[in-house]
């Protein structure tokens, strides 16, 4: 598959590029240059992969999860155990590439937006690490479902700054991220947590997260001899998926599926499935699918987990979607339930809600399939922060 | 000739300044609009900035925040918004009017049909902020065809040849933002702003507007004693935040732009 993006000005295909204010645009050149430069520096990429091994614990394993496998009676399931990295997810990989990039540019100061808290806590993490001032945006409604990663930011010596403007979730987060950011841009690196946003966000997080992928190349042919047949991710705004999609890309033989968040249903209005029933238009710097009302006004969204709700989508994944070559689809919140309980119950792992959409597609499309299928399940996460909303939804006082 | 054209050269025939200023559409109401508009220009109004509410007004601070969302509470939506300069057109057949907003609402009634019945409705210029020139060349394109501006911002940190890109695709005046962060912030370094003008100017072949901090009489007339124009947006939101009726803003917004006039002519000599 002949696949270069994103071109020069940062457009994969009709999506992506750099829809932002004039104020922002100097800063988002100066990052693009720096990141290039940085790209091609070989002691910036070892220094990368050094803090990947011995910082975030990489290579993460794969594992089989023979027990759940044999119980839906049809293709076999792998995980990629993401949820084993230093702070619980993906995003650390993200965040220790633009905080050595931060370094680099002398800003001494981030800032990130979150929706589940992940990515705050990765980037607290990241700026303990490298002794920088942290300022986490994060909505309100966010704060309150998320109430342990909050202080887990906190006990990192980041600041925590509650969002209560629009829907008071990861959007309106990201908004007052940038808008700080056009404001102290003269000390402050934004750290972007997914591969949303403006040009050159969408390809530096894709690129630091493509790890993970790459990491699956060798590990699948040595447990199975072969690349698995099925890779399956859940999409927020889109980073573990990119990160294992990507590598694969020009593996044509393997089937990449993105599974969005169905929320209460997509016939009900309240999801945040932006791929599957999302249009075109821009919003947060870059042209992608959105979940908007007829006005282009942007919609409130809607999922049990809060990495998911988000109105859009990573430029790249819009892409691959109009390609044909990965393909999106939704599993709702009672789904993506099962699938957790399920996970915790027959092989000892608690997943993250996030990561649970991708499992219960997995678990719907597993018994369909031959035994001899393999699945290759990106697990992005570990469900500790969620036992809040989990006992809630059960009617347990916790 | 544009109107904004033609104000421009009055203004500066006369060696005077334009006050330009920013209301936001439908807010505090749609009524309150569209009595706006023409106490606007009584008020000494140049041109006016008519903002397209967005739910995700990304480059504004909390007053225009909350302005876009209240609009929006209320029903609006950019058919309404271009209702309301149609309105306006019956009884004032000369004050520019601008468009000030987001991509996303333009796209969504699409770009071609927005041009048509911006056009219709009598709107002289639009500046979509999130479309800075690199991602906005075929839009530029069918706005100058229609007759209408596409204005640009450019901003303390830009480098020189984007101005020569605001020159090639753009029109009518340069919105200059006087300082990095959002709409309405507090610090303004006039002379900063003032430092950057002249070139700005000779770069670009069009008058500088700024705006972005300015809240009052003195700070206006200090910048319009260089620049072509000031925009005041914020500060004229904030006082119309408490109003209760379409009568009381109007009053309310009058005695604020009055003595900002008065200033701006006073100091601006020829």
């Amino acid at each position: 598959m002949d696949y270069h993006y994103p071109d020069a000005r940062g457009h994969f295909g009709p999506y992506g590029g750099v829809y932002v204010a004039e104020t922002l645009v100097p800063a988002l050149e100066a990052l693009a240059q720096a990141y290039e430069e940085a790209k091609r520096d070989a002691s910036f990429r070892a220094e990368f992969e050094d803090e990947l091994k011995h910082y975030v614990g990489r290579p993460s394993p794969i594992y089989h999860a023979k027990r759940w496998s044999e119980t839906l009676g049809g293709a076999q399931i792998y995980l990629k155990r993401e949820d084993l990295n230093h702070t619980g997810a993906h995003k650390i990989n993200n965040c220790i590439g633009q905080a050595l990039l931060a370094r680099r540019m002398g800003k001494p100061r981030v800032i990130a937006e979150t929706g589940a808290g992940q990515h705050g806590v990765a980037t607290a993490t990241v700026a303990a690490r490298y002794g920088m001032r942290c300022v986490v945006y994060m909505g309100e409604e966010d704060v309150r479902r998320q109430a342990a990663n909050v202080y887990r930011m906190k006990l990192l010596g980041a600041e925590v700054v509650p969002v209560s403007s629009g829907s008071r979730t990861l959007k309106d987060a990201l908004n007052e991220a940038m808008r700080d950011w056009v404001t102290n841009v003269h000390d402050t690196f934004y750290i972007l947590g997914t591969v949303a946003g403006p040009h050159p966000y969408p390809e530096m997080v894709r690129d630091f997260q493509s790890v993970i992928g790459k990491e699956c190349l060798w590990q699948m042919p040595e447990l199975i001899g072969r690349q698995p047949d099925y890779v399956i991710a859940c999409v927020g705004g889109g980073s573990n998926a990119i990160g294992i999609f990507y590598p694969y890309l020009e593996h044509e033989s393997v089937r990449l599926i993105g599974v969005e968040a169905a929320g209460e249903g997509i016939e009900t209005g309240r999801h945040a499935a932006t791929l599957v029933a999302g249009r075109p238009g821009v919003l947060h710097g870059n042209r992608t699918y959105l979940l908007q009302d007829e006005h282009g006004q942007i919609r409130e969204t809607h999922s049990i987990s809060a990495g998911l709700d988000y109105p859009g989508v990573g430029p790249e994944h819009a892409l691959l979607k109009d390609l044909g070559r990965a393909e999106y689809v939704a599993v709702t919140d009672d789904e993506a339930l099962a699938a957790f309980h399920s996970l915790c119950r027959y092989e000892g792992i608690i997943p993250a809600l996030e990561s649970s959409h991708a499992l219960a597609y997995a678990a719907k499309l597993a018994p369909s399939l031959p035994r001899e299928t393999v699945l290759l399940v990106n697990l992005s996460g570990r469900g500790d922060k969620d036992m809040h909303t989990v006992a809630e939804r059960s009617g347990i006082r916790w | 000739m544009n109107r904004i054209d033609r104000t421009f050269a009055r203004l500066r025939e006369q060696g005077r300044k334009a006050l330009i200023p920013f209301v936001t559409a439908g807010f505090p109401s749609v009524e309150t609009t569209q009595a706006l508009l023409p106490a606007l220009v009584r008020a000494g109004a140049d041109l006016i900035e008519l903002g397209i509410p967005f739910s995700d007004p990304m480059a504004d601070g909390p007053t225009i925040q909350r302005a876009s969302e209240r609009a929006l509470a209320q029903g609006m939506t950019l058919a309404r918004v271009l209702e309301l300069v149609r309105d306006f057109r019956r009884t004032d057949a000369d004050t520019p009017v601008v468009l000030m907003g987001y991509a996303n609402p333009i796209e969504a009634m699409g770009e071609a049909r927005f041009v048509q019945a911006a056009r219709e409705a009598g709107v002289d210029g639009v500046l979509t902020v999130d479309y800075p020139p690199q991602e906005a060349e075929p839009f530029a394109a069918r706005l100058r065809e229609a007759g209408l501006h596409p204005i640009f911002l450019l901003a303390p940190t830009s480098r020189p040849e984007r101005a020569d890109e605001v020159a090639r695709l753009g029109g009518g005046y340069v919105y200059y933002v006087s300082l990095t962060g959002v709409t309405g912030a507090g610090s303004l370094d006039v002379a900063s702003v003032l430092a950057r003008i002249p070139g700005l100017r000779e770069r670009t072949g069009l008058p500088i507007a700024v705006g972005f901090g300015i809240r009052d009489a003195q700070t206006a007339a200090e910048i319009g004693a260089v620049a072509d124009a000031v925009v005041i947006g914020s500060r004229l939101l904030e006082i119309l935040e408490g109003a209760s009726d379409a009568d009381e803003a109007c009053r309310r917004v009058e005695a604020f732009l009055r003595p900002i006039r008065r200033a701006l002519d006073e100091k601006v000599t020829r």
